[in-house]
């Protein structure tokens, strides 16, 4: 897979407060990444700078897969907050980056934005025009067709609430049509924040199956959520972010591993005992012993989850 | 063009919806009726309650409509959303200030249709006048919108600013000293120019003002534009 967006060394303050601190990845394309983090991590200032809602203090986003001599040409320069209008840059990329120098604090910030699904953490909805209206303006501007409403309409469960005012859903539904807009046209990189929010496991299964879709098609996802369940079903690699620095990032499930430094085995008995015994060969002879006897209820690994590693790494609740 | 059409579109969707701003475009052409057909004295310039109703409807309806429709969209975030789905600010800002402009008109062919014994070319000129005033009261609305952070903040600035020049031309009847002051506001030229509807005079000084006030508030939008942006 080739790479979809280079980050490097980004950085950005509102005033004082640094929010992200020389921060660099990289994300392949088709790819789903998760945003993790507490509140006031960086995860909203990530996004608005990478859909280029915000100039970055600092540091180069690059989006590989779009740029080309002619993308090349939208772009500005900007020096120590001066914009300079970049319009006579014919050369390729590696130009572009050599005269990006970090040290002399040159930042790179893209004027035209890229082809993005974003599906934000506030609605942005007209509350007094229905749903189809509303998801209608987005198909003009988007010259999606109707009928591609009526689909994600269909799959999200919402046909029967396609007349109502946005004003009267509820807030799950009002995620729903938010969800609707930011697939209404064939993105190059999609952007959801907390899409499940306050929905029931039924309609979050529907929206992961969505997800899993957009994937499916080579859309790459960067998908901000606070439910652990969620970022390990669906994302390839995940970011944890604390006090505006990547604290950890990789697979979920080679995270998980990583912290799993008691190396133990729980047992539960029929009896309701439990017990948590080491994953050695002096535990292998009690639990043959529990197995002869048929007296094991269930048995599990003893890693860490998602959910504990964060609370590791950041020592913050969750929902902080 | 497109995306302003759009942008129109939806607004005229909404309009039907938002009694706030209805209310804006309707409230004097009505008022207009109803007094014209209720009170008649001795004395009373033929169209006096069209002329002073149709200067006070160009100080107020562009104004708040604008500033309300621009200042809920920053509050509600689908100002954002509509910029990030390509729409610029200019074809925004150009939607909204056509759509504005447009019902504002529809309004002015209310104030049109009730006046009485004028020419069909005094009628064109009565459209040219408020769509003259119509103009420098949606730039001000356009100001007022975009350096506010949100709907609260847009109405506690509006209306006292719709105050002055949608009641300047009423009062200056009545107050000498509020006559020179009013006579370097718009509305108040609006008022004094659709009074003096096809007198064969031409009003320089009249144009002048409005033209005046219509570069005065066109610099003050970009200087706010400039400043705090649109999303």
């Amino acid at each position: 897979m080739r790479t979809f967006v280079k980050v490097d060394n980004l950085t950005h303050s509102f005033g004082e407060k640094i929010v992200l601190d020389d921060i660099s990845f990289q994300v392949k394309q088709g790819e789903i990444i998760g945003l993790l983090g507490p509140s006031g991590a960086g995860k909203t200032t990530l996004v608005n700078l990478l859909t280029g809602q915000i100039m970055p203090t600092k540091g180069t986003i690059i989006f590989e897969a779009l740029d080309t001599g002619k993308n090349l040409l939208k772009e500005s320069l900007r020096t120590e907050k001066k914009e300079t209008a970049w319009s006579d840059f014919h050369g390729d990329q590696s130009d572009l980056l050599q005269i990006l120098n970090p040290e002399k604090k040159v930042s790179f910030h893209r004027k035209k934005t890229v082809n993005a699904g974003i599906m934000m953490d506030h609605f942005g909805l007209y509350d007094r025009l229905s749903v189809w209206s509303n998801l209608k303006i987005f198909a003009k501007l988007y010259k999606v067709s109707e009928q591609r409403i009526d689909e994600l309409l269909e799959k999200t469960e919402l046909s029967q609430a396609k007349k109502t005012i946005v004003g009267k859903l509820s807030k799950g539904m009002k995620s729903r049509v938010n969800f609707c807009r930011a697939l209404l046209k064939k993105a190059d990189v999609l952007f959801l924040d907390e899409p499940t929010c306050g929905l029931d496991p039924a309609t979050t299964e529907k929206l992961h199956k969505l997800i899993a879709e957009e994937k499916k098609s080579g859309t790459t996802i960067f998908l901000t959520t606070h439910n652990m369940y969620e970022a390990r079903k669906l994302c390839d690699h995940i970011l944890l972010l604390n006090d505006g620095k990547i604290v950890e990032r990789g697979v979920p499930e080679e995270i998980c591993l990583k912290y799993c430094l008691k190396n133990q085995i729980e047992v539960i008995l029929k009896n309701g005992e439990r017990h948590e015994i080491p994953n050695t060969m002096e535990s292998a002879k009690v639990l043959a012993e529990w197995m002869k006897q048929e007296n094991i209820l269930s048995i599990h690994s003893k890693e860490p989850n998602l959910e504990t590693v964060f609370l590791y790494l950041t020592g913050k609740e969750l929902d902080q | 063009m497109k995306h302003v059409w759009i942008i129109l579109q939806k607004q005229w969707q909404d309009t039907w919806k938002n009694k706030a701003v209805l209310i804006q475009f309707i409230m004097f052409p009505i008022l207009a009726a109803i007094m014209k057909n209720s009170i008649q004295m001795d004395g009373m310039p033929v169209n006096f309650f069209v002329n002073l109703f149709a200067s006070m409807y160009v100080g107020m309806a562009p104004l708040i409509s604008t500033s309300s429709i621009i200042s809920e969209e920053k509050e509600k975030n689908t100002l954002r959303v509509l910029i990030m789905a390509d729409v610029t600010p200019k074809e925004y800002l150009l939607g909204i200030g056509s759509y504005v402009f447009c019902a504002c008109m529809f309004g002015t062919a209310v104030f049109c249709c009730l006046l009485n014994d004028v020419t069909t070319s005094k009628r064109i000129l009565f459209f040219f006048i408020m769509a003259a005033g119509i103009i420098v009261s949606v730039l001000l609305g356009a100001a007022v919108g975009v350096g506010s952070k949100n709907q609260t903040e847009a109405v506690s600035v509006s209306v006292p600013v719709m105050m002055i020049f949608s009641f300047l031309p009423m009062l200056s009847m009545f107050n000498d000293v509020i006559a020179k002051i009013a006579k370097f506001t718009y509305s108040e030229q609006v008022r004094i120019l659709v009074e003096a509807l096809g007198d064969g005079k031409i009003h320089t000084v009249g144009a002048a003002v409005i033209a005046g006030n219509m570069l005065v508030f066109a610099g003050l939008f970009w200087i706010l534009y400039r400043k705090k942006g649109l999303a």
